[in-house]
């Protein structure tokens, strides 16, 4: 425990290419490219399923198998098959990201078609009513209600991706874990230790930054946190969708 | 593959062993440990939103992180089996707290206005009302904690513990895929394997969901 704190307030820690801000950089850069990626990529496909109700039930089959496969496993299985074919610096870095990549898609997919799955038919059909098309029911009724199922769904693959990003540094990559692998090579538990600790609070402070988002961007009608002193039990069961966007746009 | 497993069947058994162990133990302690924290955060109305936000805060520290910050906690070798046991057991007690406190609550209030008319209290009402009712809820809880063990035991590997997981840093040492994959397919087998297991208790604890099935 001391040789750990040691380590986090020794100065030469701080600085240079395998210093604990450049390894904080790199654990970012990862985990936010991957998760670029995989909001690009599970939205679209979740809102698609989740509006036209077409696929739903491969989806949840497939993202049930997939927590089944061992995340270690996977990375190295596919680092061996691919990074021979790749060029220079994408050798390991490529292989990572894809991983992180496949990881991290299942629950963002998941949360957005059952976010939209479990919109209140009825709001859906009082929105038809109104004379919305397609679209305006799926962006002005379907997503604000279902936002708090995909930003949940968001924030557990951000987890997920920081989580095996810093496993990743066991196949050459960078970030926290590399204080992890490599403490480990020099059985140097202090080092170890300082990495699991940031790697901890990375987690834990991304999580609580994206719960803080989540708080912000959800309309209130929803989370029942109309006005202070006013009793969720008050409120109608399903808000009135359309009556919300203001607040949800807000 | 084929050739591999002949050669290291032992080797490959042991850790198959070790993996169970240590995917199942945690799961076992883990809801022990939940079911007594979550009938508190169900119960008492105040409690519900520190409890599960600590258990949320929890489960969301990286498993390896778990792994390695576990020797200054418990005063553990590194290499030690009880790390990766333990913080899974925290793992699986963040998950399940949730999820035991979330399936006392759905109890009808009826149900239970019900069972105290006919004479039970406490702890009575709990064990043989409330309880059961809960287990559909609390099982589905108990089958993401195991599968999702399955594939955090593996992660030990990178801190030296002994099992499946040795498979993938020694295929990755030596550079051979299928001596990976070996490891990956009993992984998924394993988790399967348990998953019908859970599904079977579940079946045989609550025999009036087939009742009610059945026209």
């Amino acid at each position: 425990m001391s040789g750990m704190i040691t380590f986090l307030t020794t100065s030469a820690h701080w600085s240079g290419p395998d210093g604990i801000p450049q390894r904080l950089l790199e654990h970012l850069g990862y985990s936010f490219g991957a998760l670029f990626f995989v909001v690009l990529i599970g939205l679209p496909l979740g809102l698609f399923v989740g509006h036209t109700g077409r696929g739903g039930v491969a989806i949840a089959g497939t993202a049930n198998a997939l927590r089944a496969v061992p995340t270690l496993g996977l990375l190295i299985f596919v680092v061996i098959a691919i990074s021979g074919s790749l060029p220079g610096r994408l050798t390991y870095l490529g292989p990572s990201l894809l991983v992180l990549v496949i990881l991290g898609i299942p629950s963002v997919l998941s949360n957005t078609y059952a976010g939209v799955q479990s919109v209140d038919p009825a709001a859906r059909d009082a929105a038809k009513g109104m004379g919305m098309t397609g679209s305006q029911v799926l962006w002005r009724v379907e997503v604000p209600n279902a936002l708090p199922l995909i930003l949940s769904g968001i924030r557990n693959a951000t987890l997920q991706i920081v989580a095996t990003a810093t496993i990743a540094a066991y196949v050459s990559l960078g970030g926290f874990g590399r204080f992890i692998l490599d403490g480990q090579a020099q059985r140097d538990y202090s080092q170890m230790a300082a990495g699991a600790v940031l790697v901890a609070i990375l987690a834990v402070v991304l999580d609580l930054l994206m719960a803080g988002i989540q708080r912000l961007v959800v309309s209130r009608g929803l989370t029942g946190r109309y006005a202070r002193g006013a009793s969720p039990a008050a409120l109608p069961e399903t808000p009135p969708a359309g009556s919300n966007r203001e607040e949800a746009a807000a | 593959m084929i050739q591999y497993l002949r050669d290291h069947h032992a080797d490959v058994l042991t850790d198959l062993i070790a993996h169970i162990w240590l995917s199942v133990l945690p799961v076992v302690i883990g809801l022990a440990i939940a079911l007594p924290i979550g009938w508190i955060a169900a119960r008492f109305g105040w409690s519900y939103s520190p409890i599960t936000n600590l258990a949320g805060i929890l489960y969301t520290i990286p498993s390896v992180a778990l792994f390695v910050i576990m020797p200054s906690i418990l005063h553990t070798k590194i290499l030690s089996p009880v790390n990766v046991v333990v913080a899974l057991t925290v793992y699986t007690v963040a998950l399940l707290t949730r999820v035991v406190a979330d399936g006392l609550k759905s109890v009808p209030p009826d149900v239970r206005a019900a069972a105290t008319a006919m004479g039970f209290t406490g702890i009575g009402r709990f064990l043989r009302v409330e309880l059961p009712i809960a287990v559909p809820v609390i099982a589905a809880g108990v089958r993401v904690a195991t599968v999702s063990n399955v594939s955090l035991v593996s992660v030990g590997a990178l801190i030296g513990v002994a099992q499946l997981g040795s498979l993938f840093t020694d295929g990755f040492t030596r550079y051979v895929n299928s001596v990976v994959l070996l490891g990956i397919i009993l992984c998924v087998l394993l988790a399967l394997v348990l998953d019908g297991l859970i599904l079977l208790t579940l079946r045989l604890l609550t025999p009036w969901q087939r009742a009610v099935a059945k026209p």
